[in-house]
């Protein structure tokens, strides 16, 4: 048995969340968690860690290029970050665009989107 | 003269939830005002692109202009005007207030209630102290993050940080993630004052070394940032660097996260009391100042690190303001002091003014260094306890709260109680 102790890092409340795992590496106990994110997050983090990716695109409007931020709509895989990135770098759009479209589909992994955080009209 | 009921400094998460909870208590849209200088609503957030935020009040992760884009919808479905690019120049205690804007010009007007929600700045003064040249290529974080998320563009590609505040440890991934190569995070006290989480998924996650009980001791280049020269510092010496430990990094970059102060100007100018730890106003549950009628909340009320709590006080100065307006406010019956035991640097709010029938209050507060093991209490001056709770970490970085229930205040109204003591015991294992 092997106890590990974790910082949850959904939300700013950080709760320490400790994750047992049997000899085999399967998840005994989770302690510590305040909702259920948390208790998702570690047994994650124990097994394949997971970010959310936030950044941002170039967006034409009829104002000119500003910044569109944008965000994973779920987690990715922790080292496939620095790859994702590489694929924002090539993303821009044009307005009008709104909060929750979808600007690449299927992002690193079939399912996850990189959506739009903001409206430009 | 124009006159308006209630009126919004700040068009932040803090001034847009008050309005919100204003009309949602009744108040008719048309009799708030709010007032943002910036060209669009939404405060800070609209350069803060990180998720995390929102997962208390609409249970979903979202980023920084999601959170304020969900607060600017809700002021527009219920018809709330925000008036943009209009700046306060000044309040009175008696809730005048006078602002500039292209569109009303030079304009005064006086209100039934004022809720202060101007947000905070950023602290540049630990720069100041640094020797050296002063070259281009020293930002704080959130020019940093503005230039960045807002402008588009990368200020730098080697970079130190100085403060392990959580804008720096946001900007430590934001630029790590753009190509740029962050060298450390220096942090003079033995502590983090950042979240546990951005340590983690900032830092740790990309092996970037926090070096606390670390300042920079120079900065060197003539036109831009060269380099920095960094040492440890002595904890038990004034935290004087300690000769002999010096270290230099090459970079062009150097970015200050080393704290906010919440914007007080206006405050200070109409004669409201501030309070000494906070540097906001202090304050009665309702997030009412010392000039009755003028209420503030968010970041200039108090630095928070949780958006979702902005919203909560805010909503709280929103409902108050708004009885107060519309006549139907519990008249206060006995005001009720809170101060500050071991291990509490401050408590917001200050002081309960009870009515005869008391609600539920909650207490925000933070500690005053890193523990373990410890127990939070709320206790009357005879010893009391109103409400406590058993805690395995607390830290400066992460703010506290604790409610004390309705039954328990009205038997603090019963006993004759002036004071209230919030405080940390150490219930075993070392203080780190
Ligand atoms: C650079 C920076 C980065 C931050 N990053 C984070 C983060 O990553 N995560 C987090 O949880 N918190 C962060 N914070 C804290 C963040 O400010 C709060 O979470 C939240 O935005 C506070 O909301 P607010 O409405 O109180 O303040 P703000 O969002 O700052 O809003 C205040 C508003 O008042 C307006 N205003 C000020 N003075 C006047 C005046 N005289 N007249 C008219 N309008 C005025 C300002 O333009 C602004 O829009 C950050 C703060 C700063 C300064
Ligand atoms: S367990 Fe829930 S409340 Fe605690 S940090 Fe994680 S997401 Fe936040």
């Amino acid at each position: 048995m092997t106890t590990k102790e974790l910082t949850c890092v959904v939300c700013p409340a950080g709760c320490r969340i400790t994750v047992t795992l049997n000899d085999a590496s399967a998840i005994e106990s989770i302690e510590g968690y305040t909702c259920l994110r948390g208790k998702t997050y570690a047994a994650n983090e124990v097994t394949h860690p997971v970010r959310t990716l936030t950044s941002t695109v170039p967006v034409m409007t009829a104002e000119g290029k500003k910044m569109l931020p944008v965000r994973t709509n779920a987690g990715i895989p922790r080292e496939s970050l620095f790859e994702a990135m590489k694929i924002v770098r090539a993303t821009a759009v044009k307005a009008p665009v709104h909060t929750g479209d979808i600007l690449v589909a299927d992002f690193i992994e079939p399912g996850t989107n990189l959506i739009a955080c903001k409206d430009f009209e | 003269m124009a006159a308006h009921k209630l009126i919004i400094i700040g068009g932040g998460p803090a001034g847009l939830s008050a309005a919100v909870a204003a009309v949602d208590a009744g108040l008719a849209p048309e009799d708030i005002l709010v007032l943002e200088r910036d060209s669009e609503p939404g405060g800070i957030l609209n350069q803060c692109i990180h998720a995390g935020f929102g997962l208390h009040r609409f249970g979903e992760e979202l980023t920084g202009p999601e959170y304020s884009g969900r607060y600017i919808a809700m002021a527009r479905e219920r018809g709330i005007p925000i008036l943009c690019n209009a700046m306060v120049l000044s309040l009175t205690d008696d809730r005048r207030v006078t602002f500039v804007s292209p569109e009303t010009g030079y304009t005064t007007v006086d209100a039934e209630a004022v809720i202060l929600a101007m947000g905070c700045r950023e602290r540049t003064r630990g720069a100041l102290g640094i020797p050296g040249t002063r070259p281009s290529g020293v930002y704080t974080a959130g020019c940093a993050q503005r230039y960045i998320n807002i402008e588009g563009y990368m200020p730098g590609r080697r970079v130190v940080i100085l403060g392990s505040g959580d804008i720096g440890l946001i900007m430590a991934r934001r630029m790590t993630l753009e190509g740029a190569k962050v060298l450390a995070v220096c942090e003079i006290m033995p502590y983090s004052g950042g979240l546990a989480r951005n340590i983690v998924q900032c830092l740790d996650d990309f092996g970037i070394p926090l070096k606390l009980s670390h300042t920079v001791v120079q900065i060197h280049g003539r036109d831009r940032v060269e380099g920095v020269t960094v040492a440890a510092v002595d904890e038990a010496n004034g935290r004087r660097p300690i000769p002999g430990t010096e270290e230099y990094f090459a970079c062009d970059t150097l970015l200050l996260s080393v704290g906010l102060i919440p914007e007080n100007e206006l405050t200070r100018g109409a004669g409201i009391t501030l309070d000494r730890m906070t540097n906001g106003a202090s304050v009665n549950q309702f997030r009412e100042t010392s000039a009755p009628g003028i209420y503030a909340c968010g970041n200039v009320l108090h630095v928070h690190d949780l958006v979702d709590y902005v919203s909560e006080e805010a909503d709280t100065a929103g409902r108050a303001a708004a009885a107060r307006i519309l006549g139907n406010a519990a008249p206060v019956v006995r005001s009720v002091k809170l101060t500050t035991g071991h291990g509490i640097r401050y408590t917001v709010p200050e002081r309960i003014d009870l009515a005869e029938e008391p609600e539920d209050v909650r207490i925000f507060f933070r500690v005053t260094d890193v523990f373990k093991k410890v127990r939070l209490t709320v206790e009357t001056a005879a010893g009391a306890i109103l409400v406590n709770k058993a805690k395995s970490a607390a830290a400066p970085g992460e703010m506290e709260s604790l409610t004390i229930p309705a039954a328990k205040l009205r038997e603090v109204l019963a006993s004759g109680t002036e004071e209230i003591l919030v405080k940390l015991t150490e219930t075993g294992g070392d203080k780190s």
